[in-house]
C-alpha cells in the first residue's frame, strides 16, 4: 500500500494537532502565532500535493489523481486567504482566539479529504469533518446573537443534509453492493443493475450535495448564516467549501454515477436554473452587502451547475474553471467586506461603501474590477468561467439552460452595477478606516488575477481539462 | 509579417493601456496631477493617431482580404487564436476611433475638473477597446472588446454626466448588455459547429438556413440595439443627454458604429440566406426610423437630444444600405458611417461649447448666439450643413449613394430616405434658428466668449475632414471598394450556391 497517497491530508492533519497543543500551552494570546503556522501549513500542503504520486490508496478509500490536485490547490489558495482576511479583523472584533486558526486547518482538512475521497464512506467522512468545523466557526462571535443564531442554524440544516446524504449512501450500498466510487461505476455500467433503489439514493446523495453548495431550493439557510457569522467566516464559507463540495458534486456524479447522466442530468439542470434565476432576483433588493453576496454565491452556483448538466467532458471542465475563477474574484470581493470598517466599526450595509471612489479609490477600483467580473463583463476573468460553461451547455443541446442563463445575468448585473454606482456615483458617506495590509494584499493579488486572466488563460484551462481526463478516465 | 514590419494593430490597441497605466502610477497634488494625466494622455492618443496613419498610407487598397495580420496563440487548442487584421471595410474606423480620442481630450481640458485622472484613464481604456473591436479577427476577441467597451462608457456616463445620469448610465449598460449575451449564445452556437471563432474561417463556413435565421435574430438583439434601430433607441436619448460633452463625442462617433459594423461584418457574409429574408424587416424599421425619429427631433427642446435622435435617423440611412446588398448601398452605407462619425461628433462638440459656458442645453435658453459668438457660429452652422447633407460636404456622398441603392430595391423605400433627409433639414434648421439666430432674449448671453485657440484646434481637423470628403468622396470611398466588392460577390455566390442547392 502506498501510504504517501495521502500525504498533504496526514501533513495538514499534524500540523493542525500541532498548532492546537501549541495554543493550549502557549500562555499568552498565541492567535497570531497561529494563524501564520496555519497559513504556512497550507503553503507547505499545497507543496505536497503539486508534488503528490498518483493512484488509489488505502483499500481503494482515496485517491490522488489530476482532478483532486486541481481542486486541492484551490482549496488550500481560499483557506489560506481566508486566514488572512480575519487577521485584522478577529483582533479588532475581539474574537482572536487561537482555535479560530486550528478550526479552519481542520476544516481544510475535511475539504481534501472530500475531494480525495474514493469511497461513500471517506466522502462522508471528509464532509463531516468540514461541516463540524464550519458549525463552531460560524458562530465563533459568540457574544453576538446573530452570530450565534448563524452557527445554531447552519447546524441544524447542515445536519438535515448530512442525513439525507448519509440516507442515500446507504440506498446505493444498498441497492448497488458497495460503496467504492470505481465498483458502483461498473455495477452501473450493466443497465439492468441501476434499479429505481440506486437513482433514488443518489438523488438522496444529490439533495445532500445541493445543501452543501446552496443551491436553490436548498438554499435557505445560506443568506442568513452568510450574514450572521463573521465576515471573514463568511469569507471562508463562500470560497473553499464550496469550491470543495462542487469538486465532490462533479467527482460523484462525473465518476461513479457517470452511466446514470440521464438520471441526474434532469435534476442538475432543475436546480441550476432556480438557482440563477433566485440568485439574479433576490440579490436585487439587499441592502446587507453579506447577504448580496449570500444570494450572488447562490446564483454563482447555478452557473457553475450549467456545466455539470451539460454531463460533457466540456461540461465539467467549465465547471472547475469557472469554480478557480469564482473562487479568486469572490475572495478579492470580501477582502473588500472584511475592511469595510468605519470608526473602528465594522459596517456591511451597501449604502457603507457611498462615495469610496473619493476616499479610497485603490479599493474601490478593485471592487468595481470584482463586481463587473461577477457580473462577466469581459475582459475580466469572470467572463471567461461564463463562457466556458455556458459553451458546455450549447454543445449539450440545453438551450433553455443558456437562455435562461444569459438573461439571469444581465439581470444580476444590475445589482453589481448598483455597487459599482455606490461607490462611484453617490457622495461619500464618509471615508473607511484605512484598510489592513493583510486584506490590502488578497484584494490585490485576485484583483490581478481577475484583471489579466485573459492574457494567459490557456495554463488554467489545460490544467482543468487534465483534471476532468481524471475522472472521466 | 505584416506590411508595417511590427504589429501595428497591437500596438494601436494597446498602447492607449500603457498610457492609462502610467497615469494611474501619477502621485502628487491633486492639482498638478490633473494636468499631468491631461498631458499624458493627449501625448499617448497623440502617439496612437501618428501611428495608426500607417494604415492610411500602407494600407493596399486593390486588396479584398486582410492586412496588417497579426496571429498569435491564446486558446488555440479551442480553435480560438488572437487574430488581428483589418481589411477596406474595418480600417478607416480605426482611423476615426484615434482620431476622435485626442479631440475627446481636448475638448476635455476644461470641462472636467473632478476627478481628471481617473477620466483621462477610462478615456483610453476605452479608445482600446474600440481599436481592438475594429481589428479583430476572431470571434471571441471581438466580443471581449464589444462588451469591454461598455465598463468604461458607464463610468464615463456616471461618474461625469449630468443630474440624471445614473439613470442613463444603467440603462445604456443593461440595455447593451441583454442585447450582446444573446448573440455571445450565438457565437458559442458557432464554435461548437465549426470548432473554431476565427472569423475568416467562419465566412467559409456553411451555416444552414432554418439556423441561419435564428443566429441572425441573435445577432440583430446585439447589433439593432447597438445601431441603434427604432424602436431599440431608447437609451441613445437618455445616454446622449447625460453623458459628458466628449463622452456623448465618443457614442455618436464610434459606439453607434459597432453595431453597423458588426452587421457588415457579420451578419452578410456569415448568413447571406437569413439577411435576405429579414431584409425586408429592416427596410421597414430603417424607414421607420429615419421618417419617425425625425420628427421626433423636431419636437426636442434639449439640444443633445434633437442631435442624438438626428443620429437614430442617420444610422437609419446606414441600416438601409447595408441592406441593399449592393456596392453602392454598402459603400454609401460605410461613407455614412464616417461621416456621421465626423459630423456628429462636431455637432455635439459645438453643444459643449455652450454647455461650458453656459450650463444648459435648453434650446429655448438660447437665441442670438450668432451675434455673440461669430466664429462658433460659422463653425455650428458649417456642421449644421453637413448633417443636412449639403453637396459639398460629408453628409452628401454617403447618402446620395444609399438612396440610388435603395432606388434599384424599391423607388419608395427611397423615398422614404429621402424624406428622412428633408426632415433633417427641417429640424437641424430650426435648432440652428432658435438657437444662432433671433433676439438676444437672454442678457448674460452678451458676456459669452467667442472660441478660445484650444477649441479652434479641436475643431479644425473635424472641418478640413468634412470639406475633404465632400469634395473627394473617392479617397475614402476607394479604401472601401474591393473589400465590398468582395462581400457582394461573395453574398451572390453564397445565395446563388443555396438556390440550387434547394432546386
Amino acid at each position: 500500500m502506498n501510504w504517501t497517497l495521502a500525504l498533504p491530508e496526514l501533513v495538514l492533519a499534524l500540523c493542525g494537532l500541532a498548532i492546537l497543543g501549541v495554543g493550549v500551552v502557549q500562555k499568552c494570546n498565541a492567535y497570531y502565532a497561529c494563524s501564520m503556522a496555519a497559513i504556512g501549513a497550507f503553503l507547505l500542503t499545497a507543496v505536497l500535493v503539486l508534488g503528490a504520486a498518483e493512484g488509489t490508496g488505502y483499500g481503494g478509500l482515496v485517491v490522488s489523481d489530476a482532478f483532486s490536485r486541481f481542486s486541492r490547490v484551490l482549496i488550500l489558495i481560499g483557506a489560506a486567504a481566508g486566514v488572512t482576511l480575519s487577521l485584522d479583523f478577529n483582533a479588532k472584533e475581539g474574537i482572536d482566539r487561537f482555535e479560530f486558526p486550528v478550526l479552519l486547518v481542520f476544516a481544510t482538512l475535511g475539504m481534501l479529504i472530500m475531494v480525495s475521497a474514493n469511497d461513500l464512506m471517506s466522502l462522508y467522512i471528509g464532509l463531516e469533518l468540514l461541516s463540524l468545523s464550519l458549525y463552531v466557526v460560524a458562530a465563533f462571535n459568540r457574544d453576538d446573537e446573530r452570530s450565534a443564531e448563524a452557527g445554531l442554524k447552519y447546524f441544524v440544516l447542515g445536519a438535515l443534509a448530512s442525513g439525507l446524504l448519509l440516507y442515500g449512501s446507504s440506498l446505493v450500498y444498498g441497492f448497488a453492493g458497495t460503496t467504492n466510487f470505481d465498483h458502483i461505476a461498473d455495477t452501473l455500467s450493466d443497465p439492468a443493475r441501476a434499479t429505481p433503489g440506486v437513482i433514488v439514493g443518489m438523488v438522496f446523495v444529490i439533495v445532500g450535495l445541493a445543501f452543501k453548495v446552496s443551491a436553490v431550493p436548498f438554499h435557505m439557510w445560506t443568506p442568513d448564516v452568510y450574514e450572521g457569522a463573521p465576515t471573514p467566516v463568511t469569507a471562508f464559507f463562500a470560497a473553499a467549501p464550496k469550491v470543495a463540495a462542487i469538486a465532490l458534486f462533479a467527482r460523484v456524479l462525473g465518476g461513479p454515477f457517470g452511466d446514470l447522466a440521464g438520471q441526474w442530468q434532469q435534476v442538475i439542470v432543475v436546480i441550476s436554473l432556480l438557482s440563477m434565476v433566485l440568485g439574479a432576483f433576490a440579490a436585487i433588493g439587499q441592502e446587507n452587502i453579506k447577504r448580496l453576496m449570500a444570494y450572488s454565491s447562490i446564483g454563482h452556483v447555478g452557473y457553475a451547475l450549467v456545466g455539470l448538466a451539460a454531463a460533457s467532458e466540456a461540461g465539467l471542465r467549465g465547471l472547475l474553471i469557472y469554480m478557480a475563477i469564482y473562487l479568486l474574484m469572490n475572495l478579492g470581493a470580501f477582502a473588500v467586506l472584511v475592511s469595510m470598517r468605519r470608526q473602528g466599526r465594522a459596517v456591511e450595509k451597501v449604502s457603507d461603501l457611498a462615495g469610496l471612489a473619493k476616499t479610497d479609490l485603490s479599493m474601490a477600483v478593485w471592487m468595481a474590477i470584482f463586481m463587473f467580473s461577477m457580473a462577466g463583463i469581459p475582459p475580466l476573468a469572470g467572463f471567461f468561467g461564463k463562457m466556458f460553461v455556458f459553451k458546455a451547455a450549447i454543445d449539450s443541446g440545453l438551450w433553455t439552460l443558456a437562455i435562461v442563463g444569459v438573461l439571469s445575468s444581465v439581470v444580476s448585473a444590475f445589482y453589481y452595477l448598483r455597487i459599482v454606482k455606490v461607490m462611484f456615483f453617490d457622495e461619500s458617506a464618509g471615508a473607511l478606516d484605512a484598510r489592513p495590509a493583510s486584506s490590502a494584499f488578497v484584494m490585490a493579488a485576485s484583483g490581478l488575477f481577475t484583471t489579466l486572466f485573459f492574457l494567459y488563460p490557456a495554463p488554467l484551462v489545460a490544467a482543468a481539462q487534465a483534471a476532468v481526463a481524471s475522472i472521466l478516465g | 509579417m505584416n506590411a508595417a514590419g511590427f504589429p501595428l494593430l497591437s500596438l494601436l490597441t494597446f498602447l492607449p493601456l500603457v498610457g492609462a497605466a502610467f497615469i494611474l502610477t501619477l502621485r502628487g497634488e491633486d492639482k498638478v496631477v490633473a494636468e499631468n494625466a491631461r498631458w499624458a494622455a493627449l501625448w499617448t492618443s497623440l502617439i496612437v493617431f501618428a501611428l495608426s496613419l500607417i494604415l492610411w498610407f500602407r494600407f493596399d487598397k486593390a486588396d479584398a482580404g486582410f492586412q496588417f495580420v497579426e496571429r498569435l496563440d491564446w486558446l488555440t487548442d479551442f480553435g480560438i487564436t488572437y487574430h488581428m487584421g483589418v481589411d477596406g471595410i474595418s480600417v478607416l474606423f480605426i482611423l476615426l476611433s484615434t482620431l476622435l480620442t485626442p479631440i475627446c481630450i481636448l475638448a476635455s481640458w476644461d470641462a472636467i475638473q473632478t476627478r481628471v485622472r481617473e477620466y483621462m484613464v477610462a478615456f483610453l481604456v476605452l479608445e482600446t477597446m474600440m481599436v481592438g473591436m475594429f481589428c479583430a479577427l476572431d470571434f471571441i476577441v471581438f466580443y471581449v472588446f464589444f462588451e469591454g467597451v461598455l465598463i468604461p462608457m458607464f463610468l464615463i456616463i456616471g461618474v461625469w454626466g449630468h443630474s440624471r445620469r445614473v439613470y442613463a448610465s444603467f440603462k445604456f449598460f443593461l440595455y447593451t448588455l441583454l442585447g450582446s449575451v444573446l448573440m455571445l449564445l450565438a457565437i458559442l452556437l458557432l464554435w461548437f459547429r465549426a470548432g473554431t471563432t476565427d472569423i475568416p474561417m467562419l465566412f467559409e463556413h456553411a451555416i444552414p438556413p432554418a439556423l441561419q435565421t435564428w443566429i441572425f435574430l441573435a445577432f440583430f438583439a446585439s447589433f439593432a440595439v447597438k445601431v441603434p434601430m427604432w424602436p431599440f433607441h431608447t437609451w441613445l436619448p437618455d445616454a446622449h443627454v447625460e453623458a459628458p460633452t466628449a463622452g456623448s463625442v465618443i457614442l455618436a462617433g464610434v459606439l453607434l458604429k459597432m453595431g453597423a459594423y458588426g452587421f457588415l461584418r457579420f451578419s452578410l457574409p456569415m448568413l447571406p440566406q437569413a439577411s435576405v429574408d429579414f431584409a425586408p424587416f429592416i427596410y421597414a424599421l430603417s424607414i421607420i426610423a429615419i421618417v419617425y425619429t425625425s420628427l421626433v427631433a423636431l419636437a426636442q427642446e434639449n439640444m443633445k437630444k434633437l442631435i442624438a435622435y438626428s443620429s437614430v435617423a442617420h444610422m437609419g440611412i446606414v441600416t438601409l444600405g447595408i441592406f441593399t446588398f449592393t456596392v453602392q448601398g454598402l459603400s454609401g452605407a460605410l461613407f455614412t458611417m464616417l461621416s456621421h462619425g465626423l459630423v456628429a461628433s462636431a455637432l455635439f462638440l459645438c453643444v459643449g461649447v455652450l454647455y461650458d459656458r453656459v450650463h444648459s442645453l435648453d434650446i429655448a435658453r438660447y437665441g442670438g448666439v450668432a451675434k455673440i459668438l461669430p466664429a462658433y457660429a460659422i463653425v455650428f452652422m458649417f456642421f449644421t450643413m453637413a448633417s443636412v447633407a449639403l453637396p459639398g460636404l460629408a453628409g452628401f456622398p454617403g447618402e446620395l449613394l444609399v438612396i440610388v441603392a435603395a432606388w434599384k430595391v424599391n423607388p419608395w423605400i427611397a423615398f422614404g430616405a429621402a424624406l428622412g433627409m428633408i426632415l433633417g433639414a427641417a429640424y437641424m434648421l430650426f435648432l440652428y434658428k432658435r438657437v444662432a439666430f433671433g433676439k438676444i432674449a437672454k442678457q448674460d448671453l452678451l458676456a459669452l466668449l467667442d472660441l478660445s485657440a484650444r477649441e479652434r484646434l479641436v475643431f479644425a481637423p473635424l472641418v478640413l475632414l468634412t470639406l475633404w470628403m465632400g469634395v473627394a468622396p473617392q479617397s475614402f470611398l476607394s479604401f472601401f471598394e474591393a473589400s465590398v466588392t468582395a462581400l457582394v460577390v461573395r453574398h451572390e455566390a453564397a445565395l446563388g450556391a443555396a438556390r440550387l442547392a434547394g432546386m
